[in-house]
């Protein structure tokens, strides 16, 4: 026999964004007076970060999550009513279990929606991102939240200058529904679990540990292709996107995998500056700052490219909304 | 199979692109750390590039022990 299927969606795209950043900034000055052995000027011209936010020690990664979700809900213009699925991503959950979705849409007053929590570390909103549009298509979500929110406050190595000064606290959110036009184009992922130890919360320690070398040498190099065919398949010429916005993870890997994109002209999200490194949030947080601030207009394509723990990727074009 | 001197040459180039090393600097004795201001990312830059220029593989537990200037000239000598 055959069983009957839910009805199809012809598109998806991003109706509404919105983003929290913690009101606790940390400066480079402010981690040197927490005694890390580091200085200012070598913080901003190799990494390129000035400084980053950090939740006070009340505040959860939920509660980053509650905050960005509520506002791209009101962005969208959805009610909580018409969410049938949440998804977060995040790799800094304070346990394994619960995982953070279904408190999240409790909440938000979102009434009973399939919840359940992505890890892909880095990478990891636009991987949700795709299982969003996937349930749509397939008729199996009217709308879906999609959160990334990441705490790594709690799981910094004071002692590991390369590591510590890099990390921030955030959360962005995207509502992902129905459209008329195709609004997410094709997904580029694909992972390399052979250096699955390269970007790690230690097991022993319980602090997060990365072989900077190993996770730059792979980034420069493998990442703008990925990019790259994420515009081939979306049917989008590199130089007519709005905005590239890698994963926020270093300004020097940022500016050498959008050097090879071969766009000069092209806006390249530099948000790692004022929020660090904050894994699965610096994409939607970034799309969300620049699309805030009259940047990306709507409509516009952009290059969204997600990289990190695994080794594990996603690219894909979408449409801001 | 290119010579030593070819080889500095080649760094050299490679070190004034990726790190704003003067040509003039670069001599088997200058530690990348200490005397080029080379930090650990460039050097990882400074290493993809001398593998695309020398044809050698350098991996990067390899690169710890490339302190100097030489010991990098020393090691696509031999590994070329």
């Amino acid at each position: 026999m055959a069983l009957k299927s839910a009805p199809a969606a012809a598109a998806t795209r991003i109706l509404g964004l919105g983003h929290y950043r913690p009101s606790n900034v940390i400066t480079n000055h402010d981690l040197i007076a927490r005694g890390v052995d580091t200085d200012d000027d070598w913080i901003r011209s190799r990494v390129g970060i000035s400084e980053r936010r950090w939740a006070d020690p009340d505040e959860t990664v939920v509660d980053m999550a509650e905050a960005a979700g509520s506002k791209a809900l009101a962005a969208a213009g959805v009610a909580a009513t018409d969410i049938d699925l949440v998804i977060v991503a995040s790799c800094t959950m304070p346990t394994p279990v619960p995982a953070a979705a279904p408190q999240l849409a409790s909440r938000l007053g979102i009434p009973a929606p399939g919840a359940f929590d992505v890890n892909s570390g880095c990478s990891g909103f636009v991987y949700a991102l795709n299982v969003a549009s996937a349930a749509v298509l397939t008729g199996q979500a009217r709308n879906v939240l999609v959160v990334a929110s990441e705490r790594f406050s709690g799981w910094l190595d004071f002692s590991d200058r390369g590591t510590c000064i890099i990390l921030g606290d955030a959360a962005g959110a995207a509502v992902v529904g129905r459209s008329d036009v195709v609004g997410l184009g094709p997904v580029v992922w694909g992972s390399d679990g052979d250096q699955f130890d390269t970007v790690a919360i230690d097991e022993g320690s319980r602090l997060f540990r990365q072989e900077g070398q190993a996770v730059y040498r792979w980034a420069t190099s493998q990442m703008a292709p990925v990019a790259l065919e994420a515009c081939r398949r979306a049917g989008v010429e590199p130089r007519d996107l709005a905005a590239f916005i890698p994963h926020q993870a270093n300004l020097r890997i940022i500016d050498s995998i959008a050097k090879r994109l071969g766009a000069p002209e092209v806006i390249v999200a530099r948000d790692i500056v004022t929020s660090g490194n904050t894994s699965a949030a610096t994409i939607p947080l970034a799309l969300s700052r620049m699309v805030e601030r009259g940047e990306i207009p709507s409509g516009a394509p952009v290059l969204l490219l997600g990289f990190g723990s695994g080794l594990a990727y996603a690219a894909q074009v979408v449409l801001a909304p | 199979m290119a010579s030593a001197d070819e080889i500095r040459a080649g760094l050299a180039s490679i070190l004034e692109e990726v790190a704003d090393v003067n040509v003039a600097d670069v001599t088997d004795d200058k530690s990348f750390t200490d005397d080029l201001d080379v930090d650990s990312l460039s050097m990882v830059e400074v290493a993809m590039a001398a593998e695309e220029k020398f044809g050698v593989k350098i991996p990067d537990d390899e690169l710890p022990k490339l302190k100097t200037v030489g010991d990098a000239v020393s090691y696509i000598q031999s590994n070329a």
